[in-house]
C-alpha cells in the first residue's frame, strides 16, 4: 500500500511586504489518499490548496504537522531517500508552457529523468520505455518526440510532463491545476487520461478551482477554505448534498451551460441629501444571508480583511517582541480550524466560523 | 443597431508577410446586446476585440469596416480613434488584475484618466462613479486605496467601473471573468448584466473560451475558429441546438455539473486549430470534422441559415436548404 497521510499539517507564511507580518496558509488539514483515488481539492485563491501539493512534493515543509509516504514521515528522509520517494511522487503543475525550457526540445524532460534514475539502461530499453509511457497518454512518438515546445499544443504539453511523471514507478501524482489553461476542446483527453490512470491504481490529489471538473474526475472531495477544511467527503455526497454554506454558495456560483443564474437587480441606498449610501449590507446581515452574488462577493472580500486581522495579531506574536511571541497558545486559537463533525459515513463537515 | 462590422479583416505584419488574424469577419450588435465571443486559443477572438479599440503597431486593418451607431469607426486611424475610446467605446483588458497602476490611488488614478481624455465635468463623473461603487456593494473609500490594497475580485470591478463611467456604445470585456474565483466570477458577470440594464453600456462583447460563463452573460454568442466566425445565435440556440460541427463538439466536451466519469465520458475535439503561417484552403475546421466532406475544400459563407442563426458549413446550409 502506497498511502499518503497528511497529519495535522499547518503553514504559516511570513508575509513579504515591509509590515512583515505571518499568514496561516493551512490550519491543521488532515486526511489520507489511496492508491487508485483521486482527491480533488477545491478552494478559492488563497485557500491553501497549492500548499498542501507544494508539501506532499516537499517543495515547501509544514510548520507543524507531519505527511506520511507508507507510514514513513517525508521530512525524515535523506538525498537517497528522497531520491526514491519522487520515484513514487510526482507533480504536473498548472502552466505547461512555462514548465519547458524553450530554448531545448520537449523531450529533454524524459532525458533529465534518465539521467538521474535511469542511468543504466540501454538506448533500446529506454526507448520502450518512452514509448510505453507516451502509448498510456495516447500521444503518438511522431508528434511530439524531437519537438520544441513551441510547437505542441498546451494539452500535449501537458500529457508529455505525466508521461514524464510514468516513466518512473509513480504511486501519487499531485496534479495542481493542470487543466485550467487548456481549451475546452483538449481539458476533456487530459481528464480522461486521469481517469484512465486511476483505474490502474494512481493515487491523483486533484488540486483545483473548478467545481464541475472536479466532480467529473474524483472520488473524494475536500473543500478548503481559509487553510481549513470546511467539508470533506465522497465526491457525490459533498457535491449531492452539500452541508456547509461555504460549499453551498460555491456550488450555486458555479457557470452551468444549462441552467442560468438568478439576477437580482441591485439597489443603491440613497440618502437625504442625494449621496449614494455605502453599501452596508454586510452589516446588515451577518449570516451570509445576502440577496445577490454581488453582494455577497463583497462579503468574501471582508472575510479576507479579517484574515488580515489574523495577521496583525500574529505578526505581534512572531514578529514583534520577543516577549511576545513567547504567547503561543494564543497562535494556536488563531490557527484552531473549526471542528469536523461527521454527517454522514464518509462526509465531514466543519462548524461554521 | 448600435454596432455593424462588415468583412472585418486584421493582419499582424510579420517579416514573412502579413498574417491575417482575423479574416473577413461581418456581424452586427443591437442595442443592449451582450454578445459572448467563444473561441481556442489562437482563434483571433481577442485580436478582434482589440482591433475595434485599438490597432497597435503589429496590427493593420486589411479591409472591412466598423459602425458605431451609424457613423464609421475609424479603427485604424489611431488619433481620431483617441477621441471614442472610452467615451465611445472602451475596454475591460485581458489582465484586468493588473491593469491598475500600483503608484497611484484608484480615486487620483480615475481623476489622471478623466483629464487625459478631457472630460470636463468630473465632480459629476466622481459622484455617479461613488454611485456605481456603492451599487455594486464596494465601500466608498476604494478611491483612497492603492490597487494592491484591493482583493482580485475588487481590482476586476473597479476596473469595470472606470471602463464603463463615460456610458460607451461598446464594451469590449476580453476575458473578464477567467482569472477570479467562481463566486466574484458570479459577482462580476452579475455587474455586467446590471450595467447594461441600467444603461451604463448600451452593448458589449464579451471574449472568452469558457461557454459556461457566456451562458450566464451572453443574449447572444458568437463561435470563432482560426481567424473566421463559424456560428452566431442566441445563447439558448448554441447551447441547446448548435448545427455547426466544431460548436458542437465544443459543447460536448464541457461537463454538466454532477456529470461524473463513472457514468458518462467526455469527448475532446482530435487535432488542434491550424497555424495562422499555414492555413488550410476552403473550410479550416475540415481536417478536424467527423462530416467533412468533398465541398470542404472550398470556403464555406457565414450565412443565416435561420431567423437569426448564421452558420458557415456546407455541410448545415445544404441540409438547411433540402428542409
Amino acid at each position: 500500500m502506497s498511502t499518503i497521510k497528511v497529519d495535522q499539517v499547518s503553514k504559516l507564511f511570513r508575509a513579504t511586504s515591509r509590515s512583515g507580518g505571518l499568514t496561516p496558509a493551512l490550519r491543521k488539514v488532515s486526511f489520507e489518499l489511496k492508491p487508485g483515488e483521486v482527491i480533488s481539492l477545491i478552494g478559492e485563491s488563497g485557500s491553501g490548496k497549492t500548499t498542501i501539493g507544494k508539501i506532499i512534493l516537499r517543495l515547501v515543509d509544514p510548520t507543524s504537522g507531519t505527511v506520511t509516504f507508507d507510514g514513513k514521515d517525508i521530512s525524515q528522509y535523506s538525498t537517497r531517500g528522497l531520491r526514491d520517494y519522487y520515484r513514487h511522487v510526482q507533480g504536473v503543475f498548472q502552466d505547461p508552457f512555462s514548465s519547458y525550457n524553450p530554448i531545448y526540445r520537449a523531450d529533454r524532460v524524459f532525458e533529465l529523468v534518465r539521467d538521474v534514475y535511469f542511468a543504466r539502461l540501454t538506448e533500446k530499453e529506454w526507448d520502450a520505455k518512452i514509448e510505453g509511457a507516451l502509448d498510456a497518454v495516447a500521444l503518438n512518438p511522431g508528434d511530439v518526440l524531437g519537438k520544441y515546445p513551441h510547437q505542441l499544443s498546451g494539452g500535449q504539453q501537458q500529457r508529455l510532463l505525466i508521461a514524464r511523471a510514468l516513466l518512473l514507478d509513480v504511486k501519487v501524482l499531485v496534479a495542481d491545476e493542470i487543466i485550467s489553461m487548456l481549451d475546452a476542446s483538449t481539458r476533456v483527453d487530459v481528464l480522461n487520461l486521469l481517469v484512465k490512470l486511476k483505474r490502474s491504481g494512481l493515487a491523483i490529489l486533484f488540486v483545483t478551482h473548478d467545481l464541475s471538473l472536479g466532480n467529473y474526475v474524483s472520488d473524494r472531495t475536500i473543500i478548503l477554505r481559509q487553510g481549513a477544511i470546511v467539508e470533506m467527503g465522497a465526491t457525490e455526497k459533498v457535491f449531492g448534498n452539500p452541508q456547509h454554506d461555504y460549499t453551498r454558495m460555491l456550488l450555486t456560483a458555479v457557470p452551468e451551460l444549462r441552467k442560468k443564474w438568478k439576477h437580482t437587480p441591485l439597489e443603491v441606498a440613497v440618502a437625504a441629501n442625494g449621496s449614494a449610501v455605502a453599501a452596508d449590507v454586510i452589516e446588515a446581515s451577518p449570516n451570509g444571508a445576502v440577496a445577490s452574488a454581488v453582494a455577497r462577493a463583497s462579503l468574501l472580500d471582508e472575510l479576507s480583511h479579517t484574515e488580515q486581522v489574523i495577521k496583525r495579531d500574529l505578526r505581534t506574536m512572531f514578529g514583534g517582541t520577543r516577549k511576545a511571541s513567547t504567547k503561543s497558545s494564543t497562535v494556536a486559537v488563531a490557527l484552531e480550524p473549526p471542528a469536523l463533525n461527521e454527517f454522514e459515513p464518509d462526509h465531514l463537515v466543519a462548524e461554521p466560523e | 443597431m448600435s454596432v455593424s462590422v462588415e468583412n472585418l479583416s486584421v493582419a499582424y505584419r510579420s517579416r514573412r508577410g502579413d498574417l491575417t488574424a482575423v479574416d473577413n469577419v461581418s456581424f452586427t450588435l443591437a442595442d443592449g446586446e451582450i454578445m459572448g465571443l467563444a473561441g481556442e486559443s489562437g482563434s483571433g477572438k481577442s485580436t478582434l476585440g482589440n482591433a475595434l479599440i485599438y490597432l497597435d503597431q503589429r496590427m493593420k486593418q486589411t479591409g472591412g469596416k466598423v459602425r458605431l451607431d451609424g457613423n464609421e469607426l475609424p479603427i485604424a486611424n489611431t488619433k481620431a480613434m483617441k477621441h471614442l475610446r472610452m467615451a465611445e467605446v472602451s475596454l475591460v483588458p485581458q489582465y484586468a488584475m493588473s491593469a491598475l497602476t500600483p503608484t497611484r490611488k484608484i480615486g487620483t488614478l480615475t481623476d489622471d484618466l478623466l483629464k487625459s481624455h478631457k472630460v470636463r465635468n468630473r465632480d459629476e463623473v466622481f459622484a455617479e462613479m461613488k454611485r456605481r461603487i456603492a451599487l455594486i456593494g464596494l465601500k466608498e473609500n476604494v478611491l483612497d486605496k492603492y490597487s494592491f490594497e484591493l482583493s482580485g475580485g475588487m481590482r476586476q470591478r473597479v476596473t469595470i467601473i472606470l471602463s464603463t463611467l463615460l456610458n460607451p456604445s461598446l464594451l469590449i470585456a476580453d476575458e473578464v471573468t477567467s482569472a477570479l474565483d467562481v463566486s466574484t466570477q458570479r459577482a462580476v458577470g452579475e455587474m455586467l448584466l446590471e450595467f447594461r440594464d441600467r444603461g451604463y453600456i448600451k452593448s458589449a462583447i464579451a471574449i472568452t473560451h469558457d461557454l459556461s460563463i457566456l451562458a450566464q452573460i451572453a443574449d447572444t454568442i458568437t463561435i470563432m475558429y482560426a481567424g473566421r466566425l463559424a456560428e452566431k445565435a442566441k445563447t439558448e440556440t448554441i447551447i441547446g441546438d448548435p448545427l455547426h460541427p466544431y460548436t458542437q463538439a465544443l459543447i460536448a466536451s464541457l461537463p454538466d455539473v454532477g456529470v461524473r466519469h463513472d457514468t458518462t465520458t467526455l469527448v475532446g475535439i482530435p487535432g488542434r486549430p491550424p497555424s495562422l503561417t499555414n492555413m488550410p484552403t476552403g473550410c479550416r475546421f475540415r481536417e478536424r470534422c467527423p462530416f467533412a466532406f468533398a465541398k470542404c475544400v472550398e470556403t464555406p459563407p457565414f450565412v443565416e441559415v435561420k431567423p437569426g442563426h448564421q452558420v458557415a458549413c456546407w455541410k448545415v446550409s445544404q441540409e438547411e436548404a433540402n428542409k
